[in-house]
């Protein structure tokens, strides 16, 4: 396997120093997906929602790299994706409540988050779809000469759909800036990895693109920003995209209507053993008090509280909403 | 409008004027580039704008639609190229999934200022998954508008308004035709998407029909009216917009309509435009409304088969009169 990069920090070596601002959008992530649980249970959000308890040290960790020029797409399950890239949480709660002060003024839902002033330039309800999107934006910033880069979120399952191939392959022949990310949650919906997939390493798919493949431990956040920093440097320097394999767990089912009985016993306490705040806040206890992690932990729960309050308060779209945006 | 050139070589034309008025449109597909385009259509853009604006891909039709949206969505003015409009199946998700509701999905945060080009249609001996009118599988996904050109000025300006236009315009450029001569509109007023052509007038009938079956249908009109018949040639040169106002009014004189298409009726643009029609107009009809279309078959190869299967002159000619004496 081609590992040409390796993380040159991990949360072994003690906390990064920003890890107060890390250690907070990891809690506003997992307590606004904790909060989607509960509308749900109220019957406050429609449709289906897909939620990343267990995964916001990849989506964290990658976008503390990024600038807000710098494009994001995401998947279905890409809420934190959306929140870690910068989009305030009102207009994601307004979103998923089909309200007009969502993000999308309530026409994209759960599964549509974008905020293209921040650079959340979309969340695809399909699966493996947003990779060639995110290589037509790696290749206008090429095309325009800046150094802006275009990251991608997507999951174990979108390595064995066509559009990662095709997406891949194309932006390793025009080595374009695009760092493409793997959330490796052992789970393609309710089919574990080794059901699916012949290789148990994703990341060596990189190989037949010629390009690095990198894996990571996806709950150590401080591990996954050093990866994608290097693999961002890359990017801006003109020297191609970069596959991250970032492993991780889904700590949840697939959507709302799955209880996830197919996991076998102990697996679940395995990784909530190894959940990527705990091991954040283990780490931080070597420079913060606990004192100080609580003022985190409600300074963050304070956020998620008022933005729901407040995304409460929005109205829903007026009706002439409906025939606008078809068209520009 | 001096300049004679035939409906292959006014596409590259078109392609460079508005490569030169606008350095954001690039080109994106299939052995564009150096070689020029499989039918030869993108033939000396690589020469003039290099490898930078004429991008060659792979054969990987997702990478190139998704490769467009992104770009546009990012501040480009994409052009790709699906060689054959059957292709369009392969990035199927791109086009109906993406592109087409990226704008609305995200409530006007999206632009997507990107053109489709593809070579469609049948004639030419190119058997069932090269022979296609896939213009009709798109009509029922709202955010995507569509030009089927039929004459030479046409593609130059249809092709012009597409690149310049900020949404999705799939733009298909009938194999069929590419040997058909016209002049070069370069001092023309810009054309808007939506604005049929009214090819002939006549008051005894009025057909509509596009591309290929737009000009057997003028063929047709023109021996009907040895035989006293007058007939109306509308060419809607988009279906979506689609000019349902020139119809309409050429009703008004008619009173008999009849849709000549390259297709099977199920889901085609025809069936579509004489429902509207008959919903809103019912009173104007003196007859009931005539689809002429393709057997429910896919396109043969042999060309005796083919030419059964397509609809003729003399079938455009038989069933106008027929419509006429109703």
């Amino acid at each position: 396997m081609t590992i040409s990069m390796e993380a040159t920090a991990s949360l072994d070596q003690g906390p990064p120093d920003d890890a107060v601002d890390l250690l907070a959008m990891m809690l506003r992530i997992r307590m606004f997906e904790d909060k989607v649980m509960d509308l749900f249970s109220q019957n406050l959000v429609r449709g289906s929602t897909h939620l990343c308890q267990g995964q916001e040290a990849v989506t964290v960790g990658v976008c503390s790299t990024l600038r807000p020029v710098d494009t994001m797409t995401c998947t279905y399950r890409g809420h934190g994706a959306v929140i870690a890239k910068g989009a305030a949480l009102d207009a994601c709660f307004g979103e998923l409540l089909g309200r007009v002060g969502g993000l999308c003024r309530g026409k994209g839902g759960s599964m549509h988050f974008a905020d293209f002033s921040v650079g959340a330039i979309g969340s695809n309800a399909i699966v493996g779809a947003h990779l060639p999107i995110t290589v037509g934006a790696a290749l206008a910033s090429s095309y325009v000469g800046d150094d802006r880069v275009a990251v991608s979120f997507f999951g174990d399952g979108a390595t064995n759909i066509g559009a990662f191939h095709e997406a891949l392959n194309l932006a390793a022949i025009w080595k374009l800036p695009a760092v493409f990310v793997i959330e490796n949650n052992q789970y393609g919906e309710y089919s574990p990895l080794r059901a699916t997939t012949p290789i148990d390493r994703l990341a060596r798919r990189a190989d037949s693109y010629g390009i690095p493949g990198v894996l990571v431990d996806g709950n150590d956040v401080a591990a996954v920003r050093s990866v994608a920093q290097s693999a961002v440097q890359r990017a801006r320097a003109g020297d191609g995209p970069t596959l991250i394999e970032a492993d991780t767990y889904r700590q949840v089912g697939h959507s709302r209507s799955d209880p996830a009985t197919y996991r076998p016993a102990g697996e679940l306490d395995r990784w909530l053993a190894k959940d990527p705040i705990l091991l954040l806040e283990q780490s931080m206890l070597a420079r913060w008090s606990e004192a100080d992690l609580d003022a985190v932990r409600q300074a963050a729960q304070h956020d998620v509280d008022v933005a729901l309050e407040t995304a409460l308060a929005m109205p829903e779209p007026p009706l002439d909403e409906l025939a606008k945006d078809v068209w520009a | 409008m001096s300049d004679e050139i035939n409906y292959r070589k006014v596409i590259a034309v078109a392609l460079a004027d508005a490569m030169r008025e606008d350095d954001s449109v690039l080109l994106l597909g299939e052995d564009v580039g150096a070689a020029g385009g499989a039918f030869k259509t993108t033939a000396g853009l690589f020469e003039e704008f290099g490898a930078r604006r004429v991008r060659d891909t792979p054969i990987s039709e997702q990478a190139i639609v998704g490769a467009a949206i992104g770009s546009a969505l990012c501040g480009l003015r994409p052009v790709a190229e699906i060689m054959f409009a059957d292709f369009a199946g392969v990035c199927f998700d791109q086009i109906a999934n993406q592109l087409a509701k990226y704008r609305y999905m995200t409530a006007g945060q999206a632009h997507l200022p990107v053109t489709i080009r593809m070579a469609n249609g049948a004639g030419a001996g190119f058997a069932a998954q090269h022979s296609q009118a896939a213009e009709n599988w798109f009509l029922s996904i709202p955010g995507l508008k569509i030009a089927v050109p039929a004459t030479v000025p046409d593609l130059y300006l249809l092709l012009r308004a597409a690149i310049r236009d900020n949404d999705p315009v799939l733009v298909f450029e009938h194999k069929n035709l590419f040997a058909l001569k016209g002049p070069i509109p370069r001092d023309a007023e810009p054309l808007r998407l939506g604005v049929a052509d009214v090819v002939r007038r006549g008051s005894d009938v009025t057909i509509v029909a596009t591309q290929q079956m737009r000009h057997r249908s003028v063929e047709a009109a023109e021996l009907l009216a040895q035989d006293g018949i007058e007939v109306t040639v509308i060419d809607p040169r988009t279906l979506i917009p689609f000019d349902d106002e020139a119809v309409r009014a050429s009703l008004e004189q008619t009173a008999r309509l009849m849709v000549v298409q390259e297709t099977v009726q199920a889901g085609s643009w025809g069936a579509s435009l004489i429902a509207r029609m008959v919903q809103h107009h019912f009173e104007l009809f003196d007859a009931p409304p005539m689809l002429i279309s393709t057997p429910d078959t896919p396109a043969p190869y042999a060309a005796s088969l083919e030419r059964e299967w397509l609809p003729s002159v003399d079938d455009i000619r038989i069933s106008a009169r027929d419509l006429v004496n109703w």
